[in-house]
């Protein structure tokens, strides 16, 4: 099943990128498309961070002094200021490990 | 006139600087990979017949965590959506090619590519075999992509669990819209879709992640209303 679920995301994924190349008109999509389009990082993304820092395992709130509320934040500050992929993911896992660790 | 190869190694220093980013996340996509509980082969498939990084992780997050196929693979789909973007932006430079060459040369369509050659064809619009310049970024992007996540897999299945590695599945993708967060209509939107996925997390078949993204979307057209 995971195989079939695989293949199929990659028929999509190869599609979304061929289709306006190869097959459709790029006129087909009109401006209002076209922005809402730019808007798909900016819900789905936030849509996997926040439970993924919020919640535990079993789907419930986690405590404020939740290490991952920790590392979250360092990384938004850190990111927000450098703008670098890797030094934000690496701000968050260190500070992370930090209060896991250390604490 | 520049030949086909000096074109495709244009393409490939111009998309070099960004390798620092992706080789490192293809590390951490195969690292997450074997932490959520996939074999190295499925892990590694995913790179080579999806090819989009963060759309990987998401697809293997939902997963485990026992979203239904449909679910993930519609997330998938929703994720790489941006590519008709850019699909509409390069066809323009493509149009001239044959069908096989432009079924071939889609495969490698990724974000920092796209980024890099449509810089190029801007600037050298009307030069022969410009075309050779997306396939010397995008093959470039590839083949990182691809050995990274095998070196992920590997380093994968040493990292001990304590690690708590799945952490860097929501810092990757805050890295990943950091910069959005400076437009105050996306930080509104990414707050309601955020808290929207939390407050729906429980929903069958994890549909939070499309429940979700389908709030926030409405809550930027109410936006854009406003604005009007």
């Amino acid at each position: 099943m995971t195989w079939t679920s695989i293949f199929i995301a990659g028929l999509i994924t190869y599609f979304t990128r061929m289709g306006m190349i190869a097959l459709i008109d790029k006129d087909v999509f009109n401006e209002n498309f076209r922005k809402i389009l730019n808007y798909v990082p900016s819900v789905v993304f936030p849509s996997i961070i926040f439970p993924s820092v919020l919640l535990n395992d079993y789907g419930t709130l986690v405590a404020i002094t939740d290490p991952k509320i920790y590392g979250a934040l360092t990384a938004i500050i850190i990111g927000f200021f450098s703008r670098n992929v890797i030094i934000t993911i690496a701000s968050g896992l260190t500070s992370y490990w930090f209060v896991i660790f250390v604490f | 006139m520049l030949s086909k190869f000096q074109i495709f190694k244009i393409g490939f220093f111009d998309v070099a600087p960004h390798l620092l980013s992706v080789i490192p996340f293809g590390i951490i996509f195969g690292a997450i990979g074997i932490e959520l509980g996939f074999d190295p082969i499925m892990t590694y498939a995913t790179s080579l017949i999806i090819f989009g990084g963060a759309s990987q992780i998401v697809f293997l997050q939902l997963l485990s965590g026992g979203a239904s196929s449909l679910v993930a693979i519609t997330s998938v789909g929703v994720i790489n959506s941006r590519h008709l973007l850019y699909g509409a932006v390069l066809s323009e430079y493509l149009n001239k090619l044959s069908l096989i060459k432009k079924l071939f040369i889609s495969y490698f369509i990724v974000d920092q590519g796209f980024a890099v050659s449509n810089i190029y064809f801007k600037k050298n619009k009307g030069q022969n075999f410009n075309h050779y310049h997306l396939m010397g970024s995008g093959i470039t992007l590839w083949l990182c992509w691809q050995i990274s996540t095998i070196i992920g897999i590997f380093l994968g299945s040493i990292l001990p669990e304590a690690l708590g590695l799945k952490f860097a599945i929501p810092l990757t993708f805050i890295a990943i819209i950091i910069n959005e967060l400076r437009k105050i209509d996306h930080l509104i939107v990414m707050v309601v879709s955020g808290l929207a996925a939390t407050f729906f997390y429980n929903a069958p078949f994890k549909s939070y992640i499309l429940i979700s993204p389908l709030i926030g979307l409405f809550t930027a057209y109410l936006i854009f209303k406003f604005k009007k």
